[in-house]
C-alpha cells in the first residue's frame, strides 16, 4: 500500500515518478489485461456483435419516417366527387387506406391499434363542396395515444385533401407566400442518416462505461484489486493498464461501426477520418472515467451494472439529443444534459458524418468532453485512495 | 433428477435468501429502487418529439411590408426562442453549419413587390438535416406562419381547405402521456432482467452453485426461488411507476386496473424467464450482465417504444411479436388512454403468457442441462 502514497518533497517525488512509470511493467500489465479482456467471449460480443446488431436496428427498425400508416377511409357519401377523393387516399404512398361504409367499423380498430386514424367523407359531401366557407369538408380522427404517428396522419390526410382540392379548381389564384424548404446535409430526409452516427455514441458508451465499470468492479469484488495495488506497480500504471485495452477496443469498434455505416448503410462521411478518430478518442476519456468512477464507488458487479445502466447508457440514449431534441426539453433537464458526455459526442458525430469538418462545432465539444473526463478521473482517483485506507 | 418435488419449507427458505441477497446491502436497495424512479421523472420531460426553444436565422433583403410582417410573426411565435438577423448569405450558412440555428430564412429583395403584384412571394428556408425529424416539424410550423401571413394578403380567398381534425384519447397530443406508461414498462424490464440474469451467474462465479446442486433442492425449486424476488421487485417498480403516471403526471387512466396488474405480472414473468436463460448459460456475472444488455437493448428498440412497430420491415415486425415489451406496451398504453376493452387486452395477454411459459421452460432445461 506504500507504493500508492505519494511523497511530497521534490526530490522524493522525482525519484518516485521515475519509479512510478516503468514502461516494462506497464506493457506487462497491458498485456495481462488484454488477455483477460479477449479471453471472455462476452467482451467480444459487446464490442463487435452488439454494434452490428444495433446499427442494423437503427438502419432498418428504428425509423421516424412513417410509411404505410394504416388509416381508415369512411365513405358515407355515394357521390362521384367523394369516390374521387377516396381514390386519392388510396393512391397516396404514405398511407395504407382501408375503406369502410360506417364509422363504427373503424372506431373499434382505432382502439385495438389496427388503424392509426380515419377520415370521414360525410354524407352531404357534395353539398359542402359547392358552398365553401361552410362546414368542414372532411373529418380526420387520429389515434392520439401515439402522438408522433397522429401528427403524421393529420399532415398526410390534410395534404391529400388539399392537393385533391387544388386539382379541382385550376383557376385558383396563386398562393401569396411560398416557403421553399431545402434540407442541408440530408436532402433525402432519411432519419437513418441522423440516427446511425448517434448509434455509434451509444455503442461507445456501452464499451467505455459499462464494460470498464464491470471489469474493475469485478477486481474489487474478488479482492484482486487490493492484491494488484499492493504490488510495486503504481496506481497510474494499474489504471492505464486496465483502461488501455478497452480504449483500443472502443476505437476498433468505432472503426468497424463507421465502415459498416459508410459502406453498407450508405451514410456519407463528409468530414475526415482523422477528425472522427480524434473525437472518438477524446470521448473515450469521459466514458472510461465514468466507468472507473462507478466501479470504485460500487465495488460489486451488480451495483456497477445498475449504476452504469442508469447513469451511462440510458442518459446517452435519452438525453444526448440522439433521438429527442435537447432544445425542446425544459430548462432543468437541459442543464442535466450538459453533464452527459454523449451529448457532445452525438452532436460532433452527426456533424462529422453529415456536414464535414466544422471545427467551430468540434472544439467546444472536445473541450467539454475533456473537462467532464478530467472531473470523473479526479473523483475516481480520490475514491480509490480513500477506500484503501 | 427429474423429480418435480416441491417442498414449501425449502422454497420459503430459498426465497428469503434470494430476497436478502438483493436487498441486504443498503446500497443495493437504493440502486434497485431510486434510479428507475428518478429516470422516470427526468425522461418523462426529456422525451419529446415536439420542437420548441429553437433559434431561427433570418436574412431579410426586402424592406417591404410583407417580409416585415413575416419576421414579426416569427418573433412572436412560441416555438422560436430567438430570431437572429444576419446581413449575408454566408453568415446564414455559418449559423446552420455550426448548428446554432435549426433553420434559416432567406427573403429575396423583390419579396413584397412580387406579392403586391399578385404573384407568389418565394422565400427559401435552409434546414439543418442533421436534425431531420425536428427539421421537418420546424418547416411545418413555419408553413403555418406563412399561411397566416398569406391569409392577410388575400383576406377573401379561401386559402386552406376546411378540415376538422380530432385527436382521440389524447386531444392535445401530449407526448408525456405516451412516454410515461412506456417508460414504466422499460424501466421495470431492465431492473427485472438484470436481477435475474445475475442470480445464477453470481452463484456460479462464487462457486456456491455446486453447493446448491448437491443439496436436496429440485431444479424447479431453484427456478422458482430465483424468479420470485425479481418478479416481486419488477412488479412493485412497475406498479409504482404506473401510479406515478396517474397521480403525479395526471395521465387519465381509463382501463381496467386488475387486467393491467395481471398483464404486468405476466410481463415481468416472461422477462424473468429470459433473464434466467441468460443466467443459466453464463459462466460469470460479467457475461450475464452483458448478455442481458445484448438482449435487452435490441428488444427495447424493436418494441415500438422509440418508433412504431409498423414502420419496420415485415420480418422485424414478426420478430417484434416475440418480445414481451411489444405486447405490454400495447396493453399499458391502451389501459391508460384508450379504455381498452378486456377482449383486446386478453388478445395481447396470451402472447405474454406463451412467452413466459416458453422462456421459463427453456430456463429450466438449461439449468438441468448444467446438472449433467
Amino acid at each position: 500500500m506504500n507504493a500508492t502514497s505519494q511523497p511530497k518533497d521534490g526530490d522524493g517525488a522525482l525519484q518516485a515518478s521515475v519509479r512510478r512509470f516503468d514502461m516494462q511493467r506497464l506493457i506487462a500489465l497491458v498485456y495481462k489485461e488484454s488477455l483477460q479482456a479477449l479471453r471472455d467471449p462476452s467482451t467480444l460480443l459487446i464490442a463487435f456483435v452488439l454494434p452490428v446488431v444495433l446499427l442494423l436496428l437503427f438502419a432498418y427498425a428504428v425509423s421516424l419516417d412513417a410509411k404505410n400508416v394504416r388509416v381508415g377511409v369512411v365513405l358515407e357519401s355515394p357521390g362521384a366527387a367523394a369516390q374521387n377523393l377516396a381514390a386519392a387516399f388510396s393512391a397516396n404512398r404514405f398511407l395504407d387506406a382501408h375503406f369502410a361504409r360506417d364509422r363504427r367499423e373503424v372506431a373499434d380498430k382505432l382502439i385495438t391499434g389496427e388503424l392509426r386514424g380515419y377520415v370521414v367523407i360525410p354524407q352531404d359531401f357534395e353539398q359542402r363542396l359547392v358552398q365553401p366557407g361552410g362546414q368542414p369538408l372532411v373529418q380526420i380522427i387520429t389515434d392520439g395515444s401515439y402522438p408522433n404517428t397522429a401528427n403524421y396522419v393529420e399532415n398526410y390526410a390534410r395534404g391529400v385533401v388539399q392537393s385533391w382540392r387544388a386539382g379541382l379548381d385550376v383557376a385558383s389564384p396563386a398562393q401569396a407566400l411560398v416557403l421553399e424548404p431545402r434540407y442541408w446535409f440530408n436532402p433525402e430526409l432519411e432519419s437513418r442518416r441522423a440516427l446511425i452516427p448517434g448509434a455509434i455514441a451509444i455503442v461507445m458508451t456501452i464499451i467505455g462505461t459499462m464494460l470498464t465499470a464491470l471489469v474493475v468492479a469485478r477486481e474489487w469484488e474478488r479482492g484482486t484489486m487490493e492484491a494488484v495495488l499492493s504490488t510495486p506497480a503504481s496506481v497510474g500504471e494499474i489504471l492505464i493498464g486496465k483502461l488501455l485495452p478497452y480504449f483500443v477496443l472502443g476505437m476498433l469498434s468505432t472503426l468497424g461501426a463507421t465502415a459498416l455505416a459508410v459502406f453498407v448503410f450508405g451514410v456519407p462521411l463528409r468530414g475526415s477520418l482523422s477528425a472522427l478518430l480524434i473525437l472518438s478518442a477524446v470521448f473515450m476519456v469521459p466514458a472510461l472515467g465514468q466507468g472507473l468512477l462507478i466501479s470504485s464507488l460500487a465495488r460489486n458487479q451488480f451495483l456497477a451494472a445498475q449504476i452504469a445502466l442508469f447513469t451511462g447508457f440510458l442518459p446517452a440514449f435519452m438525453l444526448s439529443g440522439f433521438l429527442y431534441e435537447i432544445d425542446a426539453m425544459p430548462a432543468p433537464i437541459r442543464a442535466i444534459t450538459r453533464l452527459v458526455p454523449a451529448r457532445y459526442f452525438v452532436d460532433s458525430l452527426k456533424t462529422v458524418f453529415l456536414a464535414g469538418d466544422i471545427w467551430a462545432v468540434f472544439l467546444p465539444n472536445l473541450g467539454a468532453m475533456m473537462l467532464i473526463g478530467a472531473l470523473f478521473f479526479m473523483i475516481a482517483k480520490r475514491a480509490t485512495r480513500k477506500n484503501l485506507e | 433428477m427429474l423429480t418435480f418435488t416441491l417442498s414449501f419449507t425449502r422454497l420459503r427458505a430459498q426465497f428469503i435468501k434470494e430476497v436478502l441477497l438483493v436487498l441486504r446491502d443498503p446500497r443495493s436497495r437504493m440502486v434497485v429502487f431510486v434510479p428507475p424512479i428518478l429516470q422516470l421523472l427526468v425522461f418523462a420531460f426529456a422525451a419529446t418529439l415536439e420542437v420548441s426553444n429553437v433559434d431561427i436565422a433570418v436574412y431579410n433583403q426586402d424592406a417591404g411590408r410583407w417580409s416585415h410582417e413575416l419576421v414579426q410573426r416569427l418573433d412572436s411565435s412560441r416555438f422560436i426562442s430567438l430570431v437572429r438577423h444576419v446581413d449575408s448569405q454566408r453568415q446564414l450558412h455559418e449559423l446552420i453549419d455550426r448548428g446554432e440555428v435549426i433553420a434559416a430564412l432567406a427573403i429575396p429583395m423583390d419579396f413584397s413587390r412580387t406579392i403586391a403584384a399578385g404573384e407568389s412571394g418565394r422565400a427559401q428556408v435552409l434546414v439543418d438535416g442533421r436534425r431531420s425529424n425536428s427539421g421537418q416539424i420546424t418547416v411545418a410550423y413555419l408553413s403555418t406562419i406563412a399561411a397566416e401571413v398569406a391569409a392577410e394578403v388575400t383576406p377573401d380567398a379561401q386559402v386552406s381547405t376546411p378540415v376538422l381534425v380530432r385527436h382521440w384519447f389524447n386531444p392535445n397530443l401530449v407526448y408525456r402521456w405516451f412516454i410515461v406508461p412506456g417508460l414504466a414498462g422499460i424501466l421495470a424490464l431492465f431492473s427485472a432482467l438484470l436481477i435475474t440474469s445475475l442470480s445464477i451467474a453470481r452463484e456460479r462465479e462464487l462457486g456456491t452453485f455446486d453447493q446448491l446442486l448437491v443439496s436436496p433442492t429440485s431444479t424447479s425449486e431453484i427456478i422458482i426461488s430465483k424468479s420470485l424476488p425479481a418478479l416481486a421487485i419488477g412488479t412493485l417498480l412497475g406498479l409504482f411507476m404506473v401510479s406515478a403516471g396517474v397521480f403525479l403526471f395526471g395521465i387519465p387512466f381509463t382501463g381496467s386496473f386488475g387486467l393491467l396488474l395481471a398483464s404486468l405480472v405476466l410481463f415481468i414473468l416472461s422477462v424473468v424467464g429470459i433473464g434466467l436463460m441468460i443466467s443459466a448459460v453464463s459462466m460469470t456475472q460479467q457475461q450475464a450482465i452483458l448478455g442481458a444488455f445484448a438482449i435487452g437493448v435490441p428488444a427495447v428498440l424493436m418494441s415500438g417504444f422509440a418508433t412504431p412497430v409498423e414502420n419496420m420491415p415485415e420480418v422485424l415486425q414478426w420478430l417484434a411479436q416475440a418480445i414481451p415489451l411489444t405486447h405490454f406496451l400495447i396493453i399499458v398504453e391502451g389501459s391508460f388512454l384508450k379504455a381498452m376493452p378486456p377482449s383486446d387486452i386478453l388478445a395481447n395477454m396470451w402472447p405474454l403468457a406463451v412467452i413466459a411459459l416458453a422462456t421459463l421452460t427453456m430456463a429450466t432445461v438449461f439449468v438441468r442441462g448444467r446438472l449433467q
